[in-house]
């Protein structure tokens, strides 16, 4: 870019004598084509990388925001003493022994009736066909409801029934017509009287509280699965999390920071933090498989051996954001605590870790919420394939006994063959998604709130 | 006595041992606080202290040896005719330590007395039907050798507990009184106290260190016996993977997933290296304090949003998307939505924020001087950028792509879900192929036992993989370092 070789060059437009200062010449004007091509290409890249995340972000909710709807069929459901109570003693052992086939008849007749109230023909010759717009659970929520009421026998009661997923799917444009051709489970003829039903209001969708609150289902049951008892297997994994990565986390930083010598045992720890914060987390799965499983017997998928794997992944983000806040208080501090006659020890708790405090909480929100979102060591200590279909019964049984976790459930359902169960995934990808904004965000607030600048 | 309680008597040893100390120190001077060492409430700690943390270690190896030892000792009892390897020796142990357990339910529910339990032999009793009674179901009859050693193993596990209830609480009474006899005026119990809690610390900084080693013994121990039943060199050398293979037919050959991990990589710094890159010249040359105060964070949210969501966007997203353009209608070059393109698509995308915050920090801390000297000698702005800020921070640059290939090869969840399941060695980048990561969660997930070729090759993947990783992370950080030292 010497002056000296551009003189020469004729072709790289040389300044001639003519030309005016206020007048460009070719060269200024490639060299100025080229700043504007480069700053361009700055912003073009940026504009990528936000084009990808609003893609990602929509995906999220217009894919994920269905799963918060479900279908549902009101029905009135006649309670048949003669099906229910044959003896009419109203003895709950006996009712006890009607299972959930014998509440089919009952679904059934409801669905009759309340098509002919409507004036719906009804072109199934078999109850049974006309069920399948019903999921299978239905039967169960009756003989629930029964079990709770004995004295409700022979009253008529209305219940707000779950529809089967191929319903709800056509009811969120999901299922059409022509994919139910090859479908065994509803044939378009069902869609029809579907359509009828949604006029007359018996079917429609409603906010759906079980998707929240609800255990997963079995396969063949999308309409039902929730992800309320994995949020309970996160939240005991948080609290193993919590309650060893942050005094640890904090006992570990406070020594490096404040005592530890210069030495090779000093140095040594140093190494394998910074080494540790970037080993793949699925090699720390291997180690919760290969310690916690196979060496020492806890249980598999259990919340105590997740939130154990867990702590080991994300104690080298706690102990190096804390150290960071344990540097930023100047040392002045220090030197008048020391100065008025505190040890080194009351130096540092009480005077240095408090001022810390908020860096330090900060720091443990963030390594939180990434290990919130950590699914790939779950994996290997078996928190996939487990069906987390009942909540725990205790609090110890909480942390002991086999549960899923949210982001094992999400992966889980991705696995699934039905793809009512992509919709369900989404959705806890939005509760999961709600948790880390939530976490983030108050995380900030302290940042905020209590930062100070020395 | 259950090691909870024992805990309970321990802790309510050393909040008695607490109170205790203070009084005593205060009184042994007259009440008159001067004539301390330290402040009062350092003896009570010094007595809780030693009260409690000695019988504590005591308690917690206690409770982690005595199930090993027990069980060494108790499958002695087995027969060696009973099993052939030590997989199966392991699944009859654990029979007996659920008959065992089933007898402990039998007699605190009261199904019977700690004598009967003794005295049961499968002749007399029906063990499995009784077990069931109680809620214990087995999956078949019970051996005799196994009610044996079941026996053996409540026998032996009372009488542990029993010692271990004598010793610990003899440790924490000894600790007690030895730090009440030291309790004096003149004592330094501050010292004391300050020295305990600094060993504490120590002890949490090394829980690094343990991690370490317990990776890495975990990985080696099972990967020297998955090469005992498999030669290594078929391991390393083999060009193709088939774990199904039967009767002796199978080949673990790690090249093909290699290859899949490094082609996914590739294709993901290929997004991620030039977008960040140029995002990152652009927010630290270019952009206002607002569009960078507004940008960055947003970027860096792609960091924040965890890798399960990117797999499931591949699979559902970006998968099906592809397909439209390459697949079957469009240009024919894909068959499934799965492949190396879209699992590197998506991981690209999520490298973004990692690489472009790494650059930026490091563009950051070429020295402004540089730069004025360059515009001092009349080059623009981009010519700057191009000729003096990037190359001096060139060496810093290639070490964050260096940790951006090392995250990617690390990755699991969007290759799980976006590369497919298929072991190939194929150039078409539309072609579902597996990398290392997903393999072992494909070998480790399930019912397998850990004794087989097929669940231990994992071990020898992770061993591979965190040795890749951690030889870019080593090399990265020595770069990003001594990069730095150039500049400070």
């Amino acid at each position: 870019m010497s002056d000296a070789s551009l003189q020469n060059d004729p072709e790289m437009g040389a300044p001639s004598t003519k030309s005016s200062i206020l007048e460009l010449d070719q060269r200024t004007k490639k060299r100025n084509a080229a700043e504007a091509r480069f700053r361009a290409y700055g912003i073009v890249a940026i504009a990528v990388g936000l084009v990808f995340l609003l893609v990602l972000i929509s995906s999220i909710f217009f894919k994920g925001v269905g799963a918060f709807q479900q279908t549902f069929i009101t029905l009135d459901v006649e309670l048949l003493e003669s099906k229910l109570d044959k003896t009419g003693e109203r003895d709950i052992e006996k009712i006890k022994k009607v299972t959930t086939f014998g509440y089919n008849p009952l679904i059934e007749n409801a669905l009759k009736v309340a098509m002919e109230e409507a004036g719906i023909e009804n072109p199934f010759a078999k109850g049974k066909d006309l069920r399948k717009m019903l999921s299978s659970g239905a039967a169960a929520d009756l003989r629930r409801f029964v079990i709770a009421n004995p004295d409700r026998i022979g009253d008529t009661v209305q219940f707000r029934l779950l529809a089967s997923s191929r319903v709800d799917g056509y009811l969120k444009d999901r299922v059409t017509r022509e994919s139910l051709a090859r479908d065994k489970n509803l044939t378009p003829v069902h869609l029809d009287v579907v359509d009828q039903l949604k006029e007359a209001g018996i079917v429609a969708k409603s906010f759906n509280l079980g998707f929240i609150t609800g255990a997963d289902a079995s396969e063949s049951r999308p309409e039902q699965a929730g992800i309320g008892v994995s949020m309970l297997g996160s939240l005991y994994m948080m609290l193993v999390v919590l309650a060893c990565a942050l005094p640890i986390g904090v006992a570990a930083s406070i020594y490096l920071e404040e005592f530890a010598p210069q030495n090779w045992f000093t140095d040594l720890i140093e190494v394998n933090i910074s080494n540790l914060a970037a080993v793949p987390s699925i090699v720390f799965g291997i180690l919760g498989l290969a310690v916690f499983i196979q060496f020492a017997h806890l249980p598999q998928s259990a919340p105590l051996v997740g939130g154990l794997v867990l702590t080991l992944m994300t104690l080298p983000t706690i102990i190096i954001s804390t150290r960071a806040s344990l540097k930023s208080v100047p040392p002045s501090i220090r030197e008048a605590a020391l100065g008025i006659g505190a040890s080194k020890m009351q130096t540092v708790f009480h005077h240095v870790l408090p001022l810390a405090m908020p860096g330090i909480l900060t720091g443990t929100i963030i390594g939180l919420a990434q290990a919130l979102g950590e699914t790939a060591p779950l994996l290997l200590i078996g928190m996939v394939g487990y069906i987390a279909s009942n909540y725990p019964g205790g609090i110890i049984e909480g942390f002991m006994s086999p549960n899923s976790a949210m982001p094992a459930q999400i992966y889980e359902w991705a696995k699934r063959a039905d793809p009512a169960y992509y919709e369900r995934a989404w959705g806890g990808i939005i509760i999961l998604l709600v948790f880390l904004m939530t976490m983030n965000i108050i995380a900030i607030i302290l940042r905020r709130r209590f930062e100070r600048r020395w | 006595m259950s090691a909870f309680w024992l805990l309970m008597i321990i802790l309510a040893l050393a909040a008695v041992g607490f109170i205790q100390g203070r009084s005593r120190a205060l009184s042994s001077v007259h009440g008159d606080r001067r004539l301390l060492h330290s402040l009062p409430n350092y003896y009570g700690f010094n007595v809780a202290m030693l009260a409690f943390v000695p019988a504590v270690l005591v308690l917690g190896a206690w409770v982690i040896i005595q199930p090993m030892l027990i069980s060494g000792q108790v499958s002695t009892l087995i027969p060696s005719e009973l099993y052939e390897d030590a997989g199966q020796l392991n699944l009859i142990m654990s029979d007996v330590k659920r008959v065992a357990d089933g007898l402990d339910v039998a007699v605190a529910q009261g199904v019977m007395s700690a004598e009967d339990v003794s005295q049961i032999s499968t002749e007399t009793t029906d063990v499995r039907g009784l077990l069931g009674q109680v809620g214990v179901a087995l999956g078949s009859d019970v051996d005799p050798s196994v009610l044996k050693a079941a026996q053996e193993m409540r026998g032996k596990t009372t009488s542990g507990n029993l010692f271990m209830t004598i010793v610990v609480v003899a440790v924490a009474a000894a600790g007690f009184i030895a730090a009440m006899m030291m309790t004096r005026g003149d004592f330094r119990a501050r010292n004391a106290v300050e020295g305990g809690v600094k060993t504490l610390l120590i002890g949490a900084a090394s829980i690094a260190i343990l991690t370490t080693i317990g990776i890495v013994l975990s990985l080696i121990f099972n990967t020297i016996t998955f090469f005992g039943m498999f030669p290594a060199s078929d391991f390393l050398f083999g060009l193709t993977w088939s774990p199904e293979g039967r009767g002796g037919s199978e080949h673990l050959g790690i090249l093909p997933l290699l290859w899949g991990t490094i082609y996914i990589s590739i294709v993901a710094l290929l997004v991620a290296v030039p977008i960040g890159l140029f995002a990152a010249v652009y927010l630290s040359e270019y952009a206002s304090r607002t569009t960078r105060a507004f940008a960055k964070p947003l970027l860096e949210v792609l960091a924040g949003i965890p890798t399960i969501v990117y797999g499931l966007f591949a699979l559902t997203v970006v998968g099906p998307l592809l397909v439209n353009f390459f697949g079957a209608d469009g240009l024919g070059w894909m068959q499934g939505a799965r492949s190396v393109m879209t699992a590197g698509l998506v991981m690209g995308i999520m490298l973004i924020p990692f690489v472009s915050s790494l650059s930026d920090d490091i563009i950051n801390a070429v020295p402004q001087a540089m730069r004025d000297g360059s515009y001092g000698l009349g080059a623009t702005q981009s010519e700057t950028v191009k000729q003096v800020v990037l190359p001096a921070a060139l060496p810093g640059i290639v070490g964050a792509i260096l940790l951006a290939a090392s995250r990617a090869i690390g990755e699991t969840m969007i290759v799980v879900m976006g590369a497919g399941a298929a072991a190939r060695l194929n150039l078409n980048p539309f072609e579902a192929m597996t990398t290392v990561t997903a393999k072992i969660v494909s070998q480790l997930t399930g019912d397998s036992d850990f004794a087989s070729p097929e669940a231990l090759v994992a071990f020898a993947l992770g061993m591979t993989l965190f040795l890749l990783t951690l030889g870019l992370n080593v090399l990265a950080l020595y770069i990003v370092r001594k990069y730095r030292e150039q500049y400070e």
